[in-house]
């Protein structure tokens, strides 16, 4: 009887006692990285650190390391890549010829790369066009061929297997220049459609 | 007998002060090519006290000041010089006994405006006359009694009555102009009087705002705006600032009221093609007027409401067309160019003014409804868009950036007499005229 009550005392001891130095181990590690780079100037001190712990520890040269701690892990990984995503998706307008709405080939490759983007690390995202022109032709006409621009890209999109749900469209016309500049270079750049996050 | 010769007197008198509407109308022919002015003096007012009092001064002198103003921008008249006159300004005469007609004709006035103002405390009476020279008779005698503070309102009937006597027509003094200005910082909507005079900021979206346009009874103006962050419809009453929306999926722009009714044809994309519809003034859709793929814009309706003339793509590049309501039938007006918009019709459904593409600048043209006879009113001088005729169809207003930044101007129809109307802080454009105000 004795026996038994010394087995099961032991053993509902050292369960738990694994379980918290398992859970300290943990710790330890955390603090060996911490403490690697703390003890750069007193090695010996980390080398002579015994806890009364049942985890291994080894101090190690100031040149190496447990860990890479610049490393990003997978999760971190996706954001960065959907941040960049969204950037490009923001940031390439696709442009226009003079009075015209047609996706040239440019225009289609850049829209490509979007509906890429859009269905993969952008998967969940409204997005606007937003149709613009330069500022050669009159109010009203150029307000009805920026809606067509917008237009002719979410189609495109579409096409490309985009969901038409979550893709808006504006008009801005002439209203809104990214270039007030009056040369071509300038109204080229006008001549756009401009994706936003909306 | 005796009472047969008083009678007589009585109706002479009145006649004297009244106009004598028989033989009036063939001092101006304002449907004549010719655009020669009729030279008119415009002495300063006499004042009623007798006495030269300085406020009387500052009155009579603002008085006629205003009333050669208002007849110059008509350009009917050439008002001829005050330097040139042989009449003593200090003692003026203003009545048919006491003016010397000889010392008129000689500084070559053919027709002579005589007034008589006095002041009593915030009262005003004015006396205005007008005269032929040449025939040595009165062609107009009014008395107006008003508040001080209504000086402008008294000279614009006075205008309004000399050109009516002239030309059988009330001219454009009773009208205002609508026009869009980025002084505040975004384009909103301004109101002026037909001079310029006036200016007075009509909407406050603080977003992009476009596109006013009169309805035919001058209370209500619609346009275009981003206030809610999409291109909207909204109609606001003139007097009492109530605004209803037209809201659809898509862009709601280029709105034109119906004549005689609260209703507006405009262009709508909600079905996914940017069509002209026909709707109620709130928004209801009555009809769709245009079905081609690509863009219809911009329509325009005659004063009869029978036709409108419009923009579309349909083509290939911007033309204006014209359908008739009632049959359907659609026709391409213009063929010169490749960049024509912006129609606005004449008020007697005649002709249609534009502005077109010509050599890398937009110029006003003038055109028949039956595509006849086109005209180029402006050469060489920046882009000059968005025409709107005046509602007694002599006048054309329009924007032109001929000084640099976009401006409203003022031109004849025939293309003379090209002036800036106004500036002020930004840029003006898409000016549109307003019918007469009859009741404002």
């Amino acid at each position: 009887m004795k026996k038994k009550m010394l087995i099961v005392l032991s053993f509902l001891l050292v369960i738990p006692a694994l379980l918290i130095f398992t859970s300290c181990g943990k710790q330890t590690v955390k603090a060996d990285v911490e403490t690697v780079q703390d003890a750069q100037a007193d090695m010996d001190a980390a080398a002579a650190d015994s806890s009364a712990s049942d985890v291994d520890s080894e101090s190690l040269p100031a040149d190496q390391s447990v860990q890479e701690p610049t490393g990003p892990s997978a999760e971190e990984m996706m954001a960065m890549e959907k941040a960049e995503a969204m950037q490009s998706l923001v940031n390439e307008d696709v442009l226009f010829d003079y009075d015209s709405a047609a996706l040239t080939e440019t225009a289609q490759e850049i829209l490509k790369t979007k509906a890429d983007y859009l269905g993969k690390q952008c998967a969940s995202i409204p997005v606007t066009i937003e149709g613009h022109c330069d500022d050669r032709g009159t109010n009203e006409y150029n307000l009805a061929l920026g809606e067509r621009r917008a237009r002719s890209a979410m189609n495109y999109l579409i096409n490309l297997g985009v969901a038409p749900s979550r893709l808006n469209i504006i008009s801005y016309g002439e209203e809104k220049p990214l270039d007030p500049g009056q040369n071509e270079d300038a109204w080229s750049k006008n001549r756009r459609a401009h994706f936003i996050i909306k | 007998m005796r009472c047969f010769r008083f009678f007589i007197v009585i109706i002479a008198a009145v006649l004297a002060m009244t106009e004598i509407s028989f033989g009036a109308y063939d001092y101006i022919d304002i449907n004549s090519p010719s655009i020669r002015k009729m030279p008119i003096a415009i002495p300063l007012f006499k004042s009623g006290t007798g006495t030269i009092n300085n406020n009387d001064m500052i009155f009579s002198k603002q008085a006629s000041n205003m009333l050669a103003e208002m007849l110059d921008f008509t350009c009917y008249f050439k008002i001829l010089d005050r330097e040139s006159f042989l009449e003593n300004p200090l003692k003026p005469e203003t009545t048919l006994q006491n003016i010397n007609f000889h010392n008129w004709a000689t500084v070559g006035a053919e027709l002579l405006v005589t007034g008589k103002i006095s002041i009593k405390g915030d009262l005003l009476e004015i006396e205005l006359r007008l005269f032929d020279t040449i025939k040595a008779s009165q062609l107009i005698g009014k008395k107006y009694k008003a508040d001080a503070k209504s000086l402008n309102q008294v000279i614009r009937l006075f205008a309004s009555e000399i050109v009516f006597y002239l030309t059988g027509n009330r001219g454009i003094f009773d009208t205002r102009i609508a026009f869009v200005s980025t002084g505040s910082g975004n384009k909103e909507i301004y109101i002026c009087d037909f001079d310029g005079t006036n200016v007075k900021q009509f909407t406050n979206n603080k977003a992009i705002t476009l596109f006013p346009a009169w309805s035919s009874d001058g209370k209500w103006i619609a346009y275009t705006s981003y206030l809610k962050g999409n291109p909207d419809i909204y109609i606001k009453n003139v007097n009492n600032n109530s605004i209803s929306v037209i809201a659809k999926k898509g862009i709601n722009i280029t709105p034109v009221w119906v004549p005689g009714k609260f209703a507006l044809a405009a262009t709508l994309s909600y079905t996914g093609d940017q069509d002209i519809y026909l709707m109620t003034g709130t928004g209801k859709i009555i009809k769709k007027l245009t079905k081609s793929s690509g863009s219809d814009v911009s329509p325009a309706l005659s004063t009869d409401g029978k036709k409108m003339a419009f923009v579309s793509s349909r083509s290939g590049t911007p033309q204006i067309y014209i359908k008739d309501l009632y049959t359907g039938y659609e026709k391409r007006l213009t063929f010169n160019g490749n960049y024509n918009t912006q129609p606005c019709w004449s008020p007697k459904g005649d002709k249609i003014v534009y502005s077109g593409l010509d050599g890398g600048s937009h110029n006003i043209f003038i055109i028949g409804f039956d595509g006849k006879n086109p005209v180029q009113l402006t050469q060489d001088t920046g882009n000059n868009e968005s025409p709107s005729w005046s509602p007694d169809g002599t006048l054309i207003v329009f924007s032109s950036t001929r000084e640099g930044p976009s401006r409203i101007y003022v031109m004849t129809s025939y293309g003379t007499d090209q002036r800036r109307v106004f500036s002020i802080s930004g840029e003006q454009s898409n000016p549109k005229w307003s019918p007469r105000l009859v009741n404002k």
